[in-house]
């Protein structure tokens, strides 16, 4: 498996992501928003951080950086693409995930250990979880608080695209919504960090199954 | 060229945190009456177009697809024909 990991201007968790990948033998790498092609990858990770400073709105200045058609193509093929917090934001912003992430409903910027459940854990990012397993993953945003109207909310559900829900909702997000999909079930974003508790040393390593469950997804298909 | 002033605000059901802060500083400021604060951007844009109506349809174009996100956003805008020397 061959795995992107994009670095816009102002991304800061790419390289947690690349080390997390690497950490379950992933053949990983950064590729710069500059770039206009993936082809040679089989998965691509937007990571967290403050693309283009968050200008304008999070997401939306990257939304239009070159690599972005590329990202689109990929999801298009049927490729993974996995959004953690700014890179959910870009995808929202890019319309390849229905939604928004507002501002948080109470104000400010919130960096804590997040009690999550397993919404669908039949999916190609939760499928080693049990379903209705909880597990806690770092967040730490201050635009997290995910809206989409009604009709999208309950599209959503109906189609099981909710992945992860927060058990206490830290931001107010719609539904309690933590991470969704899309309806083919290959575009993929959350706002909490699973790459960051992947490792032992850090004392959490609930994110492991997060990566077990996208890696035997993509040696299914091969 | 013209000139836009273009004013973005929350569409009136989204929930504005900002504004709820503001406003619940300036009632301790002691300005009683204030019954609702919105915070919006805004934006100020100037473009080369042949006539008015080629520079509403510009404006209108460039600010649904970057300036605003349709899903809890809205926007008004003015527009004037300005000369090239006039700062902004």
């Amino acid at each position: 498996m061959k795995a992107a990991v994009i670095s816009f201007p102002g991304s800061n968790c790419d390289f947690d992501m690349l080390y997390a990948l690497q950490d379950f033998g992933v053949d990983a790498e950064i590729v710069s928003a500059k770039q206009n092609s993936l082809a040679e990858f089989d998965a691509i990770f937007l990571p967290g951080g403050f693309s283009y400073g968050d200008y304008l709105r999070t997401g939306a200045i990257a939304r239009f950086s070159p690599i972005m058609s590329a990202v689109t193509q990929a999801a298009n093929a049927g490729k993974l693409v996995v959004g953690i917090c700014n890179g959910f934001q870009i995808l929202t912003e890019a319309g390849l995930l229905p939604g928004q992430l507002l501002g948080n409903a109470t104000t400010g910027f919130i960096c804590d250990d997040i009690e999550l459940s397993i919404t669908n854990g039949q999916t190609a990012f939760t499928n080693s979880y049990e379903s209705d397993e909880k597990i806690v993953i770092p967040v730490a945003h201050a635009e997290g608080n995910f809206f989409a109207d009604e009709d999208t909310l309950n599209k959503l559900e109906e189609n099981n695209q909710i992945v992860f829900r927060y058990v206490n909702n830290p931001n107010g997000s719609a539904h309690d919504i933590a991470g969704i999909m899309n309806e083919q079930g290959n575009v993929f974003g959350m706002m909490p960090h699973p790459e960051r508790a992947v490792d032992e040393v850090l004392g959490n390593i609930d994110g492991q199954k997060f990566f077990k469950s996208m890696l035997s997804t993509i040696l299914a298909k091969a | 060229m013209y000139l836009a002033k273009i004013y973005v605000t929350y569409k009136p059901s989204i929930l504005d945190p900002q504004g709820e802060v503001i406003k619940a500083a300036l009632k301790r400021m002691d300005y009683a009456g204030i019954n609702q604060v919105a915070q919006g951007k805004y934006f100020e844009v100037k473009l080369e177009a042949k006539d008015v109506d080629t520079a509403t349809a510009e404006v209108q174009s460039f600010t649904d697809a970057l300036l605003i996100n349709q899903n809890t956003e809205t926007y008004r805008f003015d527009l004037s024909l300005v000369s090239d020397e006039v700062s902004i």
